[in-house]
């Protein structure tokens, strides 16, 4: 029986019904039901992993770790209270937001797992696939459904993806980690082509969506940058074009060494065009009828967005104007943490999660609860996690600005610093993590604290400054104009550093350029490195622009020139 | 070992042929090399194939017709490329024979198997059935369709499992 359709209520995120809860409720009992054969040891430890990886539940160097979806970044008011509600109830007080716009919380008891997914379901949110060797929570642009350079919103796509793929019958035991980005506008904010599949959406003639497809991308030990596998894949082939390309991978990826198992080793081992002809012999093959993406399922789906209901707010630009004019710290912060808008008068804010020698990405429950706040009162109670570690505000009056500004600034959320150098992108590191060889918190406060001059990044400008405490990258270091990376060096941790990276449409990956140094030594390495750029730049010229003119030689010099 | 065919254990009719020995009368499952040899054993029994997870379902293609099994199996039950396998000779070769997995695998993918188009299951001595039934039940809803094309719900991909 086909539901009646529950009216969508919070805008820009997918209003769940029955048929939904239902089955969130039921994937709530699955897990119970996983826990107890746990703890009755009718699972195995190394049985039961997998099961509670696909439930978001790691086990970490001192607790399980929880990682809740996010599924492309969007949060309603209600749903960041909830997170504000675990971290009180179940966890320290604080969550920490991640590079796939989820949210981790370390210090969670695995009794009471099942209660915390029975709350979140409650509040139209799980934990599935935040984990484990599945296709993950599906990113996509922060600024999606706002941004003045979007040609089409990619969230009803995601959205479409993150349903497909939940609890695939075929996908759920791949060789390895699957992760699929999506954007809907000519800059790509999504690093699309360091995932797995990155998809770059456009308009086509018929007027519905056309897909550009990047496989193979991906940073961890082995970074590569994506190759198109396709240009113009239609909207109505987009689900039975995935299937074949996940069964090319789940058929032959790697099995046998976990390093080599991404869909990026197997793309190079095979040679692009063979991979692709791989694709299109499983695609001819395939009942391409029943993965038939019918517009009228797109449009479904898009039904159950609710959009923000815009005033005539055109006056407000000039009044904005004139507020910059006598607060130079709010014009700088304007400046940095706005982002143009579709509609006149409006704008999106991205509130930094990385105040001056704060840990990127953290967040405490009061916080939380502040936002979800401010977005009630300020952006249609729609908030949106950045894969930077950030929280967007997506619809903003510019005439709330100054106000808004004044009440993040009161509240330790008000850094100007949005694409600076102190916007630092940084993993749990040693911290928290089995897996990582070094803190990466711990640097990247300093760095945080010995670039916190407002005036200094300014001067600075544009610079992506990103910390992994180990070869698995989490902290995208790659992807950072700077990169840090946490050795093990004869027992003590010990820093690399990385120049060249980026992320965009013009991705490139960063290189090492010399021996590994301790903390306090890299952090002054990376001080003569930006002086380095201050002086050698031509006017206009950003840091990543001037390390591709220059090549790592004048940086590497500087970086381990003694005092 | 018990065999889990529509949520009842039945009777293994299927004798498997080691490589080293004479094919018997009966039903017999042999693997992929003796394929051709099990062809030519006319009239004495039903034929199976065992095929390993790294060979290609499409070496049975031409043999599919005159098969009444292909099994396949499991290393370990995090490898999971007999989901691939068993879908691709339910949708792209249109086997309608049984299709039975092997080895490790667990209740918990007991669902995704059977909508892959598995039928058969060599489940471990003293399994017990009602937490394999429980993994059938617990959820009643897909969110893709899959070979068994289960009812649709009525809202985008969404599937009704059948209890």
């Amino acid at each position: 029986m086909p539901q009646t359709p529950t009216p969508p209520t919070d805008v820009g995120r997918y209003a769940y019904d029955a048929v939904d809860r239902t089955f969130l409720k039921q994937r709530v009992e699955q897990f119970r039901d996983q826990v107890q054969r746990r703890i009755s040891g009718a699972l195995s430890e190394d049985e039961f992993k997998p099961l509670r990886l696909m439930n978001g539940l790691y086990l970490q160097l001192h607790a399980y770790m929880l990682r809740v979806a996010i599924p492309y970044g969007i949060l309603s008011a209600g749903q960041m209270r909830t997170l504000a509600y675990i971290a009180r109830r179940y966890d320290r007080d604080y969550g920490h937001f991640t590079t796939r716009q989820n949210i981790q919380f370390n210090w969670i008891k695995l009794e009471d797992t099942p209660d915390i997914l029975n709350i979140l379901a409650d509040a139209e949110m799980h934990a599935i696939q935040t984990s484990g060797n599945c296709i993950r929570n599906v990113t996509s642009d922060q600024f999606a459904g706002a941004a003045r350079d979007e040609v089409l919103d990619p969230r009803v796509h995601a959205e479409i993806l993150r349903q497909w793929s939940t609890l695939h019958p075929e996908f759920t035991f791949l060789p390895r980690k699957f992760k699929i980005a999506i954007s809907g506008s000519a800059q790509d904010r999504v690093a699309a082509r360091f995932h797995d599949i990155g998809l770059l959406a456009r308009k086509g003639d018929n007027g519905r969506a056309v897909f550009e497809v990047y496989v193979g991308g991906g940073l961890g030990r082995t970074p590569v940058i994506g190759v198109k596998l396709r240009n113009d894949l239609p909207e109505e082939d987009l689900i039975a074009y995935l299937e074949a390309v996940l069964r090319v991978y789940n058929a032959y990826g790697r099995r046998d060494n976990i390093y080599k198992a991404r869909i990026k080793i197997l793309v190079q081992a095979l040679g692009l065009d063979a991979f692709r002809d791989e694709v299109n012999a499983e695609f001819m093959a395939m009942d391409r009828n029943r993965y038939r993406l019918q517009p009228e399922v797109v449009e479904a789906i898009r039904a159950r967005f609710a959009s923000p209901v815009f005033e005539d707010a055109s006056a407000t630009s000039a009044q904005l104007a004139e507020q910059v004019k006598t607060d130079p710290d709010f014009a700088t912060w304007v400046g940095t943490n706005t982002h143009p808008h579709q509609r006149d008068g409006y704008c999106s804010v991205t509130i930094s999660c990385k105040p001056a020698g704060g840990i990127p990405g953290d967040i405490t429950s009061a916080q939380m609860d502040l936002l979800a706040n401010l977005a009630d009162q300020y952006s249609f109670g729609e908030l949106r996690i950045t894969h930077l570690q950030n929280v967007v505000l997506g619809h903003v009056r510019k005439d709330g600005l100054l106000a808004l500004w004044q009440v993040l600034t009161a509240n330790g959320l008000g850094t100007a610093n949005v694409g600076m150098i102190t916007d630092i992108i940084a993993c749990p590191g040693l911290d928290y993590c089995a897996l990582a060889n070094a803190r990466s918190i711990p640097i990247a406060q300093k760095l945080s604290q010995r670039f916190s001059s407002v005036t200094l990044q300014h001067e600075i400008g544009a610079l992506r400054l990103n910390i992994s405490g180990c070869i698995n990258a989490c902290g995208h270091h790659h992807a950072g104009h700077i990169g840090i990376l946490g050795v093990d060096k004869r027992g003590e941790e010990a820093f690399q550093i990385t120049l060249g990276g980026n992320a965009g449409e013009d991705a490139s990956i960063g290189q090492i350029i010399g021996s590994a140094m301790s903390e306090d030594e890299t952090v002054d390495a990376i001080a003569r490195i930006v002086d380095t750029y201050l002086v050698q730049r031509k006017p206009g010229e950003r840091f990543i622009e001037t390390c591709r003119r220059l090549g790592a030689a004048p940086f590497k010099d500087a970086a381990y020139a003694t005092a | 070992m018990p065999l889990l065919e529509n949520a009842q254990i039945i009777e293994d009719s299927w004798t498997l042929v080691p490589d080293d020995q004479p094919l018997p009368d009966g039903d017999i499952l042999v693997p992929l090399s003796r394929l051709a040899e099990g062809l030519g054993r006319n009239g004495k029994g039903r034929l199976g194939v065992v095929l390993k997870a790294d060979e290609r379902v499409d070496a049975l293609r031409e043999a599919l017709p005159r098969l009444d099994l292909v099994s396949l199996s499991f290393s370990i039950f995090r490898d999971g490329r007999a989901f691939t396998q068993a879908r691709s000779l339910r949708e792209h070769l249109h086997f309608a024979g049984a299709v039975r997995v092997t080895g490790h695998f667990l209740p918990d993918q007991y669902e995704f198997l059977l909508r892959c188009g598995v039928t058969q299951f060599v489940i471990p001595e003293q399994s017990d059935l009602a937490v394999w039934k429980k993994a059938h039940e617990l959820v009643t809803l897909a969110y893709q369709p899959s070979v068994l094309n289960e009812r649709q719900e009525g809202f985008a991909f969404r599937r009704f499992l059948s209890p």
